[in-house]
């Protein structure tokens, strides 16, 4: 079985995020950045379905020049190839024109089976895998806290508020995981060497028949107007227990009319 | 004027406090119309009562076999024809949760309309909003393409009643297509209902964390005298302590209350992420370097076994 795993490279939340004071886009090159943490469950979850069938592991994303670093994590942990769509257009790309450039990508590649974290650590919408369903025509089945494949249908468990679903489609599907689904391996030394090896290639726009103009700021369909900087919360009051915390903490609440 | 769509969401036609706010936000955008999918017919006249109740002047009322079926595609179908019968609303605005922001995905690429996820606040324009980067950043943004699709994080506005409205009432007949049917919902198990408040919507959330140790009943004794809701941290709901529908943070929950008790919770990023716009923030940890402690309002530096019980005693005192 064929599986392409989206991957998004995004700035390391532990650094200091920021915008770029141009145009209010996030920016990718003064931080550290990485392959999204929520992002290695689906890789895990094709490592482990591609082992059962002799399939072969794709990984795609869609990025800047450092980008590539999200796409090798993957390979260090076992995918087997890696593409990886770089272009100075699609900089500023929104929801809309990011899964129109991921739907271009994955429509020359040969899948079964298309795989997603359930958000970013960036932009955390948690839409691109059901825009993708939507452009691709393919059966959307998203946020799986379990996942199985059996007789060309993928079969899921989704945890909603009220209740808990069991939810088939037949493949190729769009499936989108939780960081409920399994625990992502660490790559070994044995697969950051291999990774090496591995083919990586790197398309443009024209390789996807897509033109600047369809993508990236150019094209976007929101725009942000403003960006400021959360003033730090005022340093709040810390009272250290000595037999009253219970009886402070509650006359705090009393003064902020809150009880 | 244009009208706005309100997505409705209701359990079987019990209308959710979210749509109410969306209803209030609407009326500052153009006119409110509703859209209510699914349910029994006794279900939509109770909701259509709180719809008028909160200034809807339109119901669409959509009537299509299976849509509750399969997964999100044919709601975001339905909304689609519902938003072509409207002409061309200034917006549809739906809550922030995980299907409706993927309903709201499907929506925006049928209408090839720009997008906005998780707004905390939405006025004329429309312009959006959002708190990012786990609320280190405020960011106003609006749709420059299409009609704007916008979906709206609880508690975001105090919904306000409206006086004398009829709705006038408008059957949307709504085939599904067989591209819609694809991902079926072959088995449905309803959850256990704690008797809280809906923890995205409560005023209140007491979490607890490893802290704990397992033992969340004096959390759960303060979250009810406040009458809040229970909260989690993932290190809690993943040693099986509570369960995942209560985990607050960035894989969980985003919660916004007017009051936000952390206990014996470390206040790790992916955590904050999920509470860090809680308008008041109070944190009861043993270590007194604890990150949590660099958000609150309030903090207690204990022993959360003795000061929550007094507390929880306290208050019980105060309300007689
Ligand atoms: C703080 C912030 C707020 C934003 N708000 C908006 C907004 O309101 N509207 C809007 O249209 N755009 C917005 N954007 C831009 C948007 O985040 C990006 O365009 C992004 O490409 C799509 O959304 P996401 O990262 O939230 O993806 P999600 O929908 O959260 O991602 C889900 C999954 O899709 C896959 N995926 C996503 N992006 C890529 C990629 N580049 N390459 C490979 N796989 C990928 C991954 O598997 C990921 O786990 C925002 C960005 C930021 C940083
Ligand atoms: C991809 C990813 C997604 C994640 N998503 C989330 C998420 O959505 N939500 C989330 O919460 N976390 C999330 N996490 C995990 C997060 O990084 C932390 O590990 C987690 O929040 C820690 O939970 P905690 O604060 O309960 O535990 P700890 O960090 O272990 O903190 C326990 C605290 O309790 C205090 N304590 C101990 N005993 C007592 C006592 N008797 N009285 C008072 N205080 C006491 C300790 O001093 C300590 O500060 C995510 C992590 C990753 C990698």
């Amino acid at each position: 079985m064929n599986i392409v795993v989206c991957v998004k490279y995004v700035p390391d939340a532990q650094a200091d995020r920021t915008f770029s004071p141009d145009d209010n886009t996030t920016d990718r090159e003064n931080v550290d950045g990485l392959l999204s943490e929520l992002d290695e469950y689906p890789v895990e979850e094709a490592l482990k379905l591609a082992d059962a069938t002799d399939g072969k592991v794709i990984v795609l994303t869609v990025g800047p020049e450092d980008a590539t670093d999200a796409a090798r994590k993957a390979l260090q942990m076992g995918a087997h190839e890696a593409v990886h769509v770089q272009d100075d257009a699609i900089h500023g790309s929104d929801a809309l024109a990011t899964s129109k450039v991921l739907a271009a990508a994955i429509a020359k590649l040969e899948y079964d089976l298309i795989l997603t974290g359930m958000a970013s650590t960036d932009g955390s919408m948690g839409v691109v895998p059901a825009m993708l369903a939507e452009r691709l025509g393919l059966p959307q089945i998203t946020l799986a806290s379990e996942l199985t494949i059996e007789g060309g249908k993928a079969v899921i468990r989704r945890d909603n508020d009220a209740s808990t679903e069991i939810i088939e489609a037949s493949l190729p599907a769009v499936v989108s995981v939780t960081d409920q689904i399994n625990e992502p391996r660490y790559p070994s030394f044995k697969g950051i060497m291999a990774a090496k090896k591995k083919p990586l290639q790197t398309w443009s726009l024209e390789d996807l028949g897509l033109t600047a103009d369809e993508v990236g700021s150019a094209a976007a369909w929101t725009t942000v107007t403003s960006v400021a900087e959360r003033p730090a919360r005022t340093a709040g009051q810390v009272v250290t227990d000595e037999g009253d915390g219970g009886a402070k903490l509650v006359e705090f609440l009393a003064g902020a009319k809150l009880v | 004027m244009s009208q706005v769509l309100v997505l409705v969401d209701h359990v079987d036609g019990a209308v959710r406090k979210t749509t109410t706010e969306l209803l209030t936000i609407a009326a500052r955008l153009g006119e409110p119309a509703a859209v209510f999918i699914g349910g029994h017919p006794d279900a939509f006249d109770n909701a259509s009562a709180t719809l008028a109740e909160y200034g809807a002047q339109t119901v669409y009322r959509v009537e299509g076999e299976g849509i509750e079926d399969y997964l999100v595609a044919p709601k975001a179908e339905a909304l689609a024809a519902v938003v072509a019968q409207a002409g061309d609303p200034a917006a549809v605005l739906l809550a922030s949760s995980g299907e409706n922001k993927e309903i709201a995905g499907r929506l925006a690429v049928k209408l090839d309309s720009g997008l906005i996820t998780d707004a905390v606040d939405v006025q004329e324009g429309p312009v959006t909003t959002q708190s990012v980067f786990a609320a280190a950043f405020t960011v106003t943004a609006s749709v420059t393409k299409g009609v704007p699709v916008i979906t709206v994080k609880p508690n975001s506005a105090e919904p306000i009643a409206v006086a004398g409205v009829t709705p006038t009432v408008v059957t949307v007949p709504v085939t599904i297509s067989e591209a819609a049917r694809t991902a079926k919902i072959t088995e449905r198990r309803p959850k256990e209902k704690s008797g809280r408040p809906e923890l995205t919507e409560a005023a209140v959330v007491v979490s607890g964390g490893r802290g704990t140790n397992g033992d969340f009943s004096p959390v759960e004794s303060f979250a009810d005298a406040l009458g809040g809701a229970v909260g989690a941290s993932r290190a809690a709901v993943d040693a099986g302590w509570y369960p995942h529908n209560s985990q607050v943070g960035q894989t969980g929950k985003q919660v916004s209350p007017t009051l936000y008790v952390a206990s014996g919770i470390s206040g790790a990023i992916q955590h904050r992420a999920g509470m860090q716009t809680s308008k008041t923030i109070v944190a009861i940890n043993k270590d007194p370097e604890a990150p949590i402690f660099e958000l609150v309002d309030f903090g207690v530096v204990g022993d959360l076994f003795k000061v929550l019980p007094q507390a929880t005693e306290e208050v019980l005192k105060r309300k007689g």
